[in-house]
């Protein structure tokens, strides 16, 4: 139990997917301007990295390994995650139209949001077993959410505020970023 | 000819990515620790999106509209799943540094970027062109990071003749996460300064 609970922790605060580990930073900067925004996103992400963690993981054990063919992991891992991607949005749109509203058009994006596959592949190289992997993937796509949307509050605040011409848009805000991961730093040390 | 020549220079100077194009951000925060790394890792990038732009040029009358995007994917996977292998065999140390961000190389938005606004509207040469001259922007703007991030925060830059110091006591900070995204942002800043100066 402790040992998941560690797990849990490290993803979420020290080793936070978007700020330590540097994955899925193009939605971070091109989502965060609004907080309803930041907050589909977040949801989405929850939503496609669990499963894509999940199933990628028994494709990895059941499908790769045993015939041998470990080398296409990366091109059978991302086209798990485009159909995924593809089948979550088709299964939404009929089965709980008000989740497809409001996620709808994230859903596409997260394709290419190297969170997604990022997870997927330190699932397979920390060897993790299958409650591992579903433990892990949750908590980092709640350290993915988490993140933006601080820095989604955050950012809101820049429209009200004066900023030097040359650092407008997105060169303030990836400061804001480095100011956040600095704070994040804080919680090394902990497990 | 000159029109080629054009679509080869956007890439290095007006449409240079990441900081004209804010794309593909993630490697490029995480693997400029050193200049070296950053070096691979775009010449890594600039072979994919080479090969991509050209072969999806290529397939560009026969990839149906519908799914061209799962085409593209499978098109950049294969030759980034070639890149893996090649830096593993001939560059391991390379390959270790650089890590989880090889293969990640397939969600890079800049690779797949240019494939959806260039080459399927282009022929094979100009997409060779376009993708030439975007992967070696993409690779002097890792290296310059990288290079910053080495001599500030190592304190010195590592050649192949050895070791150049340049400060005893560096900023540790800048090697670190957070110093990658402030690096960046000022970066972002500064050209931003260039560009106005020069209109």
């Amino acid at each position: 139990m402790e040992h998941y609970f560690e797990l849990i922790i490290a993803a979420i605060f020290i080793n936070n997917i978007l700020l330590a580990k540097f994955l899925g930073n193009c939605p971070f900067l091109g989502v965060s301007k609004k907080m309803d925004t930041a907050i589909g996103m977040s949801a989405a992400v929850v939503f496609v990295l669990t499963l894509a963690g999940t199933i990628t993981w028994v494709v990895n054990r059941y499908l790769l390994v045993p015939y041998d063919v470990e080398y296409i992991q990366t091109l059978a891992f991302i086209l798990v995650i485009a159909t995924l991607v593809q089948f979550v949005e088709l299964f939404l749109r009929k089965a709980i139209p008000v989740l497809y509203k409001s996620l709808g058009i994230f859903l596409p994006l997260i394709t290419t949001n190297c969170a997604v596959l990022g997870a997927a592949i330190i699932n397979i190289q920390e060897d993790f077993n299958l409650l591992e992997t579903i433990v892990f993937s949750i908590a980092s796509a709640v350290g993915f959410g988490l993140a933006l949307v601080l820095f989604a509050g955050i950012r809101e605040r820049f429209e009200t505020t004066r900023i030097p011409q040359a650092l407008e848009g997105t060169g303030i805000g990836l400061v804001t970023a480095g100011l956040m991961a600095l704070s994040f730093f804080a919680f090394k040390g902990m497990v | 000819m000159s029109a080629i020549v054009k679509e080869f220079t956007k890439g290095l100077w007006s449409e240079i990515p990441p900081f004209r194009l804010v794309l593909g951000l993630c490697p490029i925060l995480a693997v400029t620790t050193t200049m070296e790394n950053g070096l691979g890792m775009g010449l890594s990038a600039t072979f994919v999106l080479v090969c991509s732009n050209m072969l999806i040029s290529a397939l560009r009358n026969i990839i149906p509209n519908e799914v061209r995007v799962a085409c593209y994917v499978v098109v950049i996977a294969t030759f980034v799943v070639c890149v893996e292998m090649i830096t593993k065999a001939y560059f391991f140390s390379l390959s270790e540094s650089l890590g989880l961000f090889i293969p990640l190389i397939v969600v890079n938005c800049i690779i797949l970027g240019r494939a959806e606004a260039f080459a399927r509207k282009n022929g094979v040469i100009a997409s060779f062109a376009d993708g030439l001259g975007m992967g070696l922007g993409f690779t002097l703007s890792l290296t310059v990071i990288g290079a910053i991030r080495e001599i500030f925060g190592a304190g010195k830059l590592e050649l192949l003749f050895g070791d150049l110091v340049f400060i005893n006591e560096p900023f540790n900070f800048l090697q670190q996460a957070p110093g990658a995204f402030v690096v960046l942002g000022l970066m972002l800043a500064f050209m931003n300064i260039l560009g106005r100066s020069a209109n």
